[in-house]
């Protein structure tokens, strides 16, 4: 239900970007490993829900942004491992994100 | 032919945008408003239970509560006194802007200090949902386990507090607070983490009073005197 609510979310940005172009081909998405959303399943509400819209049959195309944080000691940027959230290089947990929150609609292809 | 343009906008620029009227609905009748989040079990009721009960001598209370389906919590605050809307989300996991939206059109706001908003059972996405509130808090409850925020950090980030309840289980699991607290402190800097319990009390004292001083800032950034005492 949760990709279900996102997909009409994001029909709707598309559309109105669409201007008045005949068909929306393709959506190129950047989605951040923080923001929980699960690229098969919108696809699969996608191709459900722009059926007789101009966006019908047009791709999904996903950007994964994994999640990156910024040391605040010594500043070393990496990704952390599944169970723990410290920095490789000084060992320090005093953290900040720097990527992964990423959840837009970068741009459409449109014909 | 084919042409691309260029977008950049947050898919959930709509939701965004409701959750801004949102706020300005809510400052504009000085509700202090905060959303309560955590997985089923963890302990929202409860905490929201004990949070009415310390405040309402002095506050005027409104609860909003959003569940798949029928109206048990907001029914239970209802038999507290305060007055309650209920959300039924018709299968949807998590409250949005919208829903909020048409929950304050019920309350009569003049009337109210502080709206507690007690989001969908769901450790996955409410978080990604904003509602315009001031506060974002999560529950965790020890026996979900330490590793949650590892697990989650999706649902642990974006949080202004994180309460860890059943506190007075604790000797029961194998539970590692500072590896738990370390997750949540990496995904939100200087956070307010509270360990408490709503069945010994424990904690219970640091909460009300942290929420107490957090509604007494905010009108002060409204230019207000008087607080919630």
């Amino acid at each position: 239900m949760h990709e279900l609510s996102i997909t009409k979310h994001l029909l709707e940005v598309a559309l109105r970007h669409a201007g008045d172009a005949e068909r929306v081909t393709q959506l190129n998405l950047v989605i951040g490993e923080l923001s929980g959303f699960v690229g098969e399943s919108v696809q699969f509400y996608w191709d459900i829900i722009t059926k007789d819209t101009k966006a019908s049959e047009s791709r999904l195309n996903i950007r994964r942004v994994p999640i990156e944080f910024r040391c605040q000691e010594c500043y070393h940027e990496f990704s952390p491992g599944s169970d723990e959230f410290v920095c490789p290089s000084c060992e320090s947990h005093i953290l900040e994100i720097v990527s992964g929150k990423e959840f837009s609609l970068e741009s459409i292809e449109v014909e | 032919m084919n042409r691309q343009v260029t977008v950049v906008e947050n898919i959930l620029s709509a939701n965004d945008q409701i959750a801004e009227r949102n706020r300005a609905t809510l400052d504009s009748n000085r509700v202090f408003s905060v959303n309560l989040m955590a997985s089923p079990g963890a302990g929202k009721t409860s905490v929201i239970t004990s949070t009415v009960a310390a405040l309402q001598q002095d506050t005027r209370i409104a609860g909003i509560d959003g569940d798949l389906a029928t109206s048990i919590d907001a029914d239970r605050m209802a038999a507290m006194g305060i007055p309650a809307v209920q959300i039924n989300t018709g299968g949807s996991c998590h409250l949005d802007a919208l829903m909020l939206n048409k929950a304050l059109e019920q309350l009569s706001l003049a009337d109210v200090d502080l709206l507690l908003v007690e989001n969908v059972g769901n450790l996955v996405c409410p978080s990604s949902f904003a509602l315009g509130v001031h506060l974002n808090i999560l529950i965790a409850s020890v026996p979900e386990g330490d590793d949650k925020p590892y697990k989650y950090p999706g649902m642990y980030q974006g949080v202004d507090a994180v309460l860890l309840n059943k506190i007075d289980v604790l000797h029961a699991f194998d539970f590692d607070m500072e590896y738990f607290e370390l997750g949540v402190q990496a995904l939100n800097p200087g956070l307010m983490f509270m360990p408490i319990s709503c069945t010994s009390n424990e904690g219970m004292d640091k909460w009300i009073g942290w929420l107490r001083q957090q509604a007494a800032d905010y009108l002060i950034s409204l230019g207000e005197t008087g607080a919630i005492r």
